[in-house]
């Protein structure tokens, strides 16, 4: 117990970094964000656009303090101010409507990722001097080389656009109604495909690397030596006496992959017009809607830090030793 | 695991391993074309002829979305993208060493309010943050830069000051604390030397980072999209619809470089590892022993263990 608390407290000691971040950036930079962002959509912008915005960055006549709190206490009532490219919508509704996709395509392709490159790691560590491990670990390490959204672009061009073999963007068909149905969901999954598999291609080697890494490591101690004397089954040895403990630092890597894959997705969204907050960010660069960026990113990492908090339960449902020290 | 210092050393250890090999002969060439392409290949901004020419014996890779030659861009943007990389994969690893031997060396509350700090980074996602910050500062390679080390320097923290801890407890830095040396001179002549392995590995992973994430960035159009590097060519290939018109001689080539560089650091940090890791070598020792026995290694032989 006092372990799940002490995570607990730190996630909110994040997150209140990540507020105070996002409070004081924008004041950080030269000048007045509204005015400037005023000026350069000069006759495009409603005066009331103005005073909205100051009023979203805060930029009031109170002292800075006075300000922080008016920003802390709006922020928790959920009103993250109006967006520039969408006005006069609120923040919060623009991301509402993405958030749900982009957590569809990182969270898949975050767990397929893990469960294949796991396997492939405990299986390049027991054929460790076989041309499996010559072959594999080496193979996935260079797909991850390469930037996401260009293997997104690569597979757009060839499966998409030369072979017609998947859809060529958006979540799902313009003729359906987003429905709990199979026809509907049958179509996310063909669109979500090509996005998925490409974010797998390039994250599934650290996992692999890490586990087979790991698992070298466990083969080598003494109870799967006495495992393998007592003449249990190859398959019981690797799986339930040598993986299920090298399993634990994929586990913990989990939480930290969660960050960099979304982030990663984000830009794949983006090849692909995935209508998630990838996409978004897009247009809020594009446009310069820095309340839709700042919304952003708060939404983001609140997520990544409630995700990582999950990460931590499993990890003392895991490991014993982390119950004992709690 | 003594790690000699001298260059010599390090030359004969790469040739030693063939991943690292491999690695270095990749990163080398890239280094060439970094060093001498740009003084042979031409004026990267020069429109050369008709848009979206496919690749020709005229124009090898063929012409982009405004008319350039794609080859010439390709060579401009890899000295670019490759000097800021390394620069800021060196500064990344220079802020982590900094905070994590000041974490490991001085403990208590300095420890404390550091490790906080570096696990903060670390848990918010890092392209979201820079790009916030990107959004706000004026664009060019320097905030670049800054933004690249700002959001990646907390692993390198954070790994520094684990091994820290352990050589803290050494006698031998007892004796220079016994002996009255400074803390500085305790840190930058005792502590540091013995990671130098370690500093180089995490200065070639962080410049694969800075890579990486510069492109990222760039490809949003946060970087500065008038200047030519490999984040730029590809944020134009994608404003110009390079996959609508078919244009894959816009993109392809640029996203081999990254992966090939990228691919070619990774390879050379791995043969580190495998020089530099007792696990690995006592593995690969246990292997040719064998081998030299005529005994061919299976799934069956043990996993050696090392006893320090």
């Amino acid at each position: 117990m006092r372990f799940i608390l002490r995570r607990l407290g730190f996630y909110l000691v994040a997150a209140w970094a990540a507020l105070t971040l996002n409070f004081f950036l924008p004041r950080l930079m030269p000048g007045d964000p509204a005015t400037a962002l005023f000026a350069r959509f000069r006759g495009q912008l409603a005066p009331e656009a103005l005073e909205a915005l100051r009023e979203t960055f805060g930029l009031t006549d109170q002292p800075l303090i006075g300000q922080y709190f008016t920003y802390l206490s709006n922020v928790f009532r959920g009103e993250l101010g109006l967006s520039v490219a969408y006005f006069p919508s609120p923040v919060a509704d623009v991301i509402g409507d993405g958030l749900t996709w982009t957590i569809v395509l990182a969270g898949s392709a975050l767990i397929i990722s893990f469960v294949i490159g796991t396997l492939l790691g405990v299986v390049s560590a027991w054929w460790r001097h076989s041309w499996i491990d010559t072959w594999l670990p080496a193979t996935f390490a260079f797909l991850a080389a390469f930037p996401y959204f260009w293997l997104a672009m690569v597979a757009l061009y060839v499966l998409g656009f030369k072979l017609n073999l998947f859809p060529l963007g958006h979540a799902y068909g313009d003729d359906l109604t987003p429905g709990f149905n199979f026809t509907f969901i049958a179509d996310v999954v063909r669109h979500a495909a090509l996005p998925v598999g490409t974010v797998v291609l390039a994250t599934t080697g650290g996992w692999l690397i890490s586990m087979r890494n790991t698992m070298i490591t466990v083969l080598g101690s003494d109870y799967v030596n006495l495992a393998r004397a007592k003449g249990l089954s190859p398959w019981r040895v690797v799986l339930r006496y040598a993986a299920r403990n090298a399993l634990l630092p994929n586990v913990t890597g989990f939480g930290m992959a969660l960050g960099f894959v979304l982030g990663g997705s984000l830009l794949t969204e983006i090849v692909f017009s995935y209508p998630g907050q990838g996409f978004l960010l897009v247009q809020a660069v594009r446009n310069q809607d820095y309340p839709l960026m700042q919304g952003i990113f708060l939404v983001i990492t609140l997520a990544v830090l409630a995700a990582n908090w999950l990460v931590d339960l499993m990890v003392l449902w895991l490991d014993p030793r982390t119950r004992d020290t709690a | 695991m003594k790690t000699t210092s001298t260059s010599g050393a390090w030359v004969a250890a790469i040739r030693r391993d063939r991943k690292a090999t491999f690695g270095a002969v990749i990163l080398s060439i890239f280094l060439l074309v970094a060093i001498f392409g740009p003084l042979i290949a031409g004026d990267p901004q020069a429109l050369v002829g008709v848009p979206l020419q496919p690749p020709s014996s005229e124009h090898w890779l063929g012409t982009t979305g405004q008319g350039q030659d794609v080859l010439r861009q390709l060579v401009a943007g890899t000295r670019v993208s490759l000097a800021i990389g390394f620069a800021v994969g060196l500064c990344v690893v220079g802020v982590g060493a900094i905070v994590g031997v000041a974490a490991g060396f001085f403990g208590r509350s300095v420890d404390a309010v550091l490790s906080l700090l570096f696990n903060v980074f670390l848990v918010i996602p890092g392209l979201p943050l820079a790009i916030v910050i990107a959004a706000y500062l004026p664009s060019g390679p320097f905030t670049l830069g800054l933004v690249l080390v700002a959001t990646g320097w907390a692993w390198n923290a954070r790994v520094i000051r684990a091994q820290t801890l352990t050589q803290r407890k050494r006698d031998f830095v007892a004796a220079a604390v016994v002996a009255g040396e400074s803390n500085i001179r305790i840190i930058t002549r005792e502590i540091l030397p013995t990671m130098t392995s370690l500093l180089v590995a995490q200065v070639i992973s962080s410049t694969v980072y800075a890579i990486g994430a510069q492109v990222g960035l760039e490809f949003l159009g946060l970087g500065d999209v008038s200047a030519i590097t490999w984040g730029t060519n590809l944020y134009w290939a994608q404003n110009d619809s390079a996959l609508l018109t078919e244009a894959w001689w816009t993109f392809a080539p640029t996203g081999l470089c990254v992966a090939l560089v990228g691919f070619g650091l990774a390879m050379l940090n791995s043969g580190f590892d495998e020089i530099t890791n007792p696990r690995l070598q006592l593995e690969r020792a246990w292997r040719s022993h064998l081998l030299g026995l005529g005994i061919a290694p299976s799934r069956s032989t043990p996993v050696t263990v090392g006893h320090e």
